[in-house]
């Protein structure tokens, strides 16, 4: 595909500071949203050695979760938000437990496999119970709002996209570098062992992992939904994808690194668009290719550090 | 204190313990030395659940810990410094001193840190340093100081002498016995065995997976099938 590329001048002529700018933000806005899915594949990652497939389903599930609990319950939003990001941190522990726990001895190829088989499970679950046909997304008001920024017309959830994924990314850090259980999973993912003869239960690190990594992807899945508003049982794969790739960029098991990787995923992806057009429909594959560049020439990743074996 | 009996533990088709069974009375110095392979680490790791014996038992204060989970054998007021180390490389040295008092309050935390820094004054110097950044003696102050953390009434010491230099070596040793008048109880597993003798109240000698011998310190120091096994010498020259 690298034989279609236009000299990058001729691109660059056709768009104007303004649409240059409005792209700059679209760009973080989808990007931040990458990165935040891309936290709970690293944090996964960092204590189980596993890229936990089912992830990216999380979306799909905090997506309808935060559905039915409008129009079911005629929760508002304020209500709803939280009780769907809670049920989707529980749900990922329940992953966990079912799926995974039992093979914490097994060799990683099992839990591979599990993963990619909780994943399929998750879809046609949601496909069979909640049927096919996209529901709408319910989408608050609030966010619908349009604001003028430096002369350009903004909708506000492009802005509060970041924000907030900002906001959750210095509060995880908060509780990985500040507080013991944080210590402790910050020592789980280097030995369970001796984590453990610290007097450590470390089901329960665990499941504190799977359950902040979990409400990150739903928060994810909850602004996903806000983006494009169709939920369908398959609406996490896609976002799955990318900010698996996004994790793998930022250097997977780094926290801080699935944040910038996904930032920089979401600006490649809008800016290739909108500096090369003729580049438009190419615009899934550069994530691959971008995955590919960094397994082959830097498979650590911008923050990562050699990865290790567990003892 | 610690009564460990006719302990059977495999590893798949491997027997590693074969009725191996101790006694540690509170305020002793016990050692358990053996030759490498004997299952003197297996020992320490069915103790404190890592493993789990076929059969035979563990009681701690009168208590059962065999059904017992890890976590839940160390609250009951047991700490082990295991075998290599184990250090938390990524973790600053306060960090890996914060986990081995995890389950303890603030006060326990802050005066049990007193102590070991008392102890071990270069560890207070490295508090902010990555643990893996530590010299090989340094992690080895780490790893018993943070077992001293939790304030045990039993301490496990697996092979603390592993890999140092001889003056190293006999500061462990001396912080061993200061550790010991200072009220804790320890089980010392070594394959340094003059050195473990003779600090030690009482020693069982460890030979594939059984006991083979057991008496005080000084008696198997005198002992000859222990001096030509584990201290190098040949019967002819005692
Ligand atoms: N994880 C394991 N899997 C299989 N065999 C093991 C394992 N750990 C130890 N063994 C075997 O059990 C025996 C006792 O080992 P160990 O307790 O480590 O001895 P020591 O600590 O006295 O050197 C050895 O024969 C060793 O090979
Ligand atoms: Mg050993």
């Amino acid at each position: 595909m690298l034989s279609y590329c236009l000299p990058p001048w001729k691109g660059f002529q056709s768009v104007s500071g303004t649409i240059f700018f409005q792209q700059l933000i679209n760009g973080m806005s989808l990007g931040s949203l990458y990165g935040l899915v891309a936290i709970g594949y690293t944090m996964v990652y960092g204590i189980l050695r596993l890229i936990n497939f089912a992830h990216g389903d999380l979306l799909m599930f905090a997506a309808y979760a935060a559905i039915y609990c409008v129009t079911l319950f005629s929760l508002p939003w304020t209500l709803s938000f939280p009780v769907a990001i809670l049920m989707t941190g529980l749900m990922g522990i329940v992953l966990d437990r079912t799926a995974y726990k039992p093979l914490r001895n097994a060799p990683r190829i099992s839990l591979l496999i599990s993963a990619i088989g909780a994943s399929f499970l998750l879809e046609n679950l949601a496909l069979v119970v909640l049927g096919g046909v996209p529901k709408a997304f319910p989408r608050p008001d609030v966010f619908d709002q349009v604001i003028e920024l430096w002369g350009l017309r903004i909708q506000v959830l492009t802005i509060y996209t970041p924000v907030v994924t900002l906001a959750l990314l210095a509060g995880l850090l908060f509780i990985v570098y500040k507080t013991k259980a944080g210590k402790a999973m910050r020592a789980a993912s280097k030995d369970f062992e001796t984590t453990r003869l610290m007097g450590i239960n470390l089901d329960r690190i665990i499941a504190l992992t799977f359950l902040l990594g979990s409400s990150l992807a739903a928060a994810g899945g909850i602004m996903w939904a806000m983006k494009y508003p169709q939920v369908n049982p398959f609406m996490g794969v896609f976002p799955g994808l990318k900010a698996f790739i996004a994790a793998v960029l930022g250097g997977i098991g780094n926290i801080v690194g699935a944040v910038i990787g996904g930032f920089l995923l979401g600006l490649g992806e809008i800016l290739i668009v909108a500096l090369l057009p003729e580049l438009a429909q190419y615009r899934d594959a550069f994530a691959f290719v971008i995955l590919i560049l960094v397994l082959l020439f830097r498979p650590t990743g911008i923050m990562g550090e050699p990865l290790t074996d567990k003892v | 204190m610690l009564e460990v009996q006719d302990l059977h533990v495999y590893y798949g088709g491997i027997h590693a313990l074969k009725g191996a069974r101790l006694k540690v009375d509170r305020g002793q110095i016990v050692t358990l030395i053996g030759a490498n392979g004997a299952g003197k680490s297996t020992t320490l790791r069915t103790i404190v659940g890592l493993v789990k014996a076929r059969s035979g038992s563990i009681r701690f204060n009168g208590e059962d810990l065999s059904r017992l989970e890890t976590h839940e054998i160390i609250k009951r007021g047991i700490a082990i410094s295991p075998e290599g180390r184990r250090v938390f490389p990524n973790l600053t040295v306060l960090e890996n001193l914060e986990l081995g008092a995890y389950n303890q309050g603030h006060e326990t935390f802050d005066r049990q840190r007193q102590w070991v820094y008392s102890l071990f004054p270069r560890l207070e110097e490295r508090e902010k340093q990555l643990a893996g950044t530590l010299s090989g003696g340094e992690q080895q102050m780490l790893s018993v100081g943070r077992a001293l953390m939790s304030r045990p009434q039993l301490l496990l010491l697996d092979e603390p002498s592993l890999g140092l230099a001889p003056l190293v070596v006999e500061e462990v040793f001396r912080i061993i016995q200061t550790i010991n008048k200072e009220g804790a109880t320890i089980l010392l597993v070594e394959q340094n065995a003059m050195a473990a003798l003779q600090v030690a109240h009482f020693a069982y000698v460890l030979e594939t997976g059984r006991i083979t011998l057991e008496g005080t310190g000084q008696t198997l120091l005198m002992d000859e099938r222990v001096r030509s096994a584990y201290l190098g010498e040949s019967t002819q020259s005692v």
